[in-house]
């Protein structure tokens, strides 16, 4: 088995201001299944080609932004060792109890400097994309649902103290830094990490508060697959911030946009294939307008200063 | 999808609207905004400029104002991650959450508020 260890990005929990609004939005708009609700109100959510029980879930909250991101790891041998990892770093873990998430394992829990809770677990049920194991159909129903994205891909995630996340993330947990943007003083101000061969699993941006979320990004097949979402987010009046267009950072064919709650998402397609020996891409930062929008060669002001 | 269903419905339900005046303190300048919009998409479709945009959904505060003369309705939930209580009495408010009820006058209190009013 190649990609070993912490294996992809498992789960986010996301605040909505209004819960019934947010499902109509996650499920019929974003397009992603219904995967049902939780005795503490979460409500669940996959991408339609995700296999895992969910991806994501929503709770109301009076206020809006991201309470954990999860990651599968390979097997409970691996999970008891980052744990242990993790307490050697010097980082406070804490035992979830299997079942607490619904068809989830034990998760062992941590939080970074930078205000976010991070999850790590090795079990959760195999649902299937519904077409079975044996000569399945290459897509489903659900696979035109709404904008239908094939999978929750990443999260960006802002905060404080960059360099801790980036310490524990590649000499923890076994990351590595596929691109990286760097002020004229050295300082980074954004890392994008992977822990597989895609070219972000979680990213990382440097910001003057904690805990804030960027985006939960969505993967599409397709540039017309991106295309197709905009036509719906404007069918629907949901808010873009930016695109469609193609970041020059991990080249992806984007747009990002808000849910009802004012959470920045992102649909996006493209990108290239990463390996763990690959020299970081830098950017400078006077770079980072072609980073950010490879067309348009500008810095959105949002993109520095909308969080939630 | 929420589309089909949510516009026949909207034109159907719709109601009688009229256009008001939405004035920024500091610069003076204004726009005409619909009752049956909120203030800061009022702002935004028209490309007029003066409350920073943002996640147009009440969760990231950068279209926060105060609003000094005139009156509005609030029609979504606002993250209190931005506006407390206290705020709320002193008629500070996001934008994107409210509808303008007559003319308005908002002063713009928001993060960005320096890139926009001051250059
Ligand atoms: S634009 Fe984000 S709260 Fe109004
Ligand atoms: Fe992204």
């Amino acid at each position: 088995m190649a990609i070993t260890g912490v294996l992809r990005p498992g789960h986010a929990q996301i605040r909505v201001l209004d819960l019934e609004e947010g499902v109509k939005f996650y499920r019929d708009v974003l397009g992603l299944v219904d995967m049902g609700r939780d005795s503490q109100g979460r409500h669940y959510f996959k991408a339609w080609d995700e296999r895992d029980h969910h991806s994501v879930l929503i709770r109301q909250a009076d206020k809006a932004g991201i309470d954990l991101f999860g990651f599968k790891v390979d097997s409970e041998e691996t999970l008891n060792k980052f744990e242990k990892d993790l307490q050697a770093y010097g980082v406070t873990t804490k035992r979830i109890p299997a079942g607490e998430m619904i068809n989830t394992g034990e998760r062992v829990q941590f939080t970074l400097n930078n205000g976010h809770t991070i999850e790590l677990y090795a079990d959760k049920k195999d649902v299937g994309n519904c077409q079975g194991y044996s000569h399945p159909k290459p897509w489903t129903p659900e696979a035109e649902h709404g904008i239908a994205p094939v999978r929750m891909d990443h999260a960006l995630l802002a905060g404080g103290d960059l360099d801790q996340a980036l310490d524990i993330f590649v000499n923890v947990l076994g990351f590595y830094l596929v691109e990286e943007v760097v002020a004229p003083d050295g300082m980074k101000v954004g890392i994008w990490l992977s822990c597989s061969n895609k070219v972000h699993d979680i990213a990382f941006l440097r910001h003057t508060e904690d805990a804030k979320l960027h985006h939960v990004s969505f993967y599409l097949d397709t540039w017309e697959k991106v295309l197709r979402a905009a036509d719906i987010m404007s069918m629907n009046e949901v808010p873009v911030d930016i695109g469609p267009t193609r970041h020059g950072i991990t080249r992806g064919a984007t747009i990002y946009a808000w849910d009802r709650s004012g959470n920045r998402f992102e649909t996006f397609a493209g990108g290239y294939i990463s390996y763990p020996d690959h020299k970081t891409l830098t950017w400078p930062l006077e770079h980072l307008p072609e980073g950010l929008d490879y067309a348009q060669r500008k810095l959105h002001e949002t993109f520095l200063t909308v969080f939630s | 999808m929420e589309t089909l269903k949510g516009n026949i419905t909207s034109v159907m339900t719709e109601e009688a609207y009229e256009y008001v005046k939405i004035t920024i303190a500091e610069t003076g300048e204004s726009f005409d905004c619909s009752t049956n919009e909120s203030v800061l998409e009022g702002m935004r479709r028209l490309g007029k400029r003066g409350i920073p945009v943002g996640c147009r959904s009440g969760g990231c505060s950068v279209c926060k104002c105060q609003v000094v003369k005139g009156e509005y309705h609030q029609h979504r939930p606002m993250s209190t991650e931005y506006i407390s209580k206290q705020e709320l009495e002193e008629n500070c408010v996001l934008t994107c959450c409210i509808k303008p009820k007559d003319n308005l006058e908002v002063k713009v209190i928001g993060k960005m508020h320096k890139n926009i009013c001051e250059k």
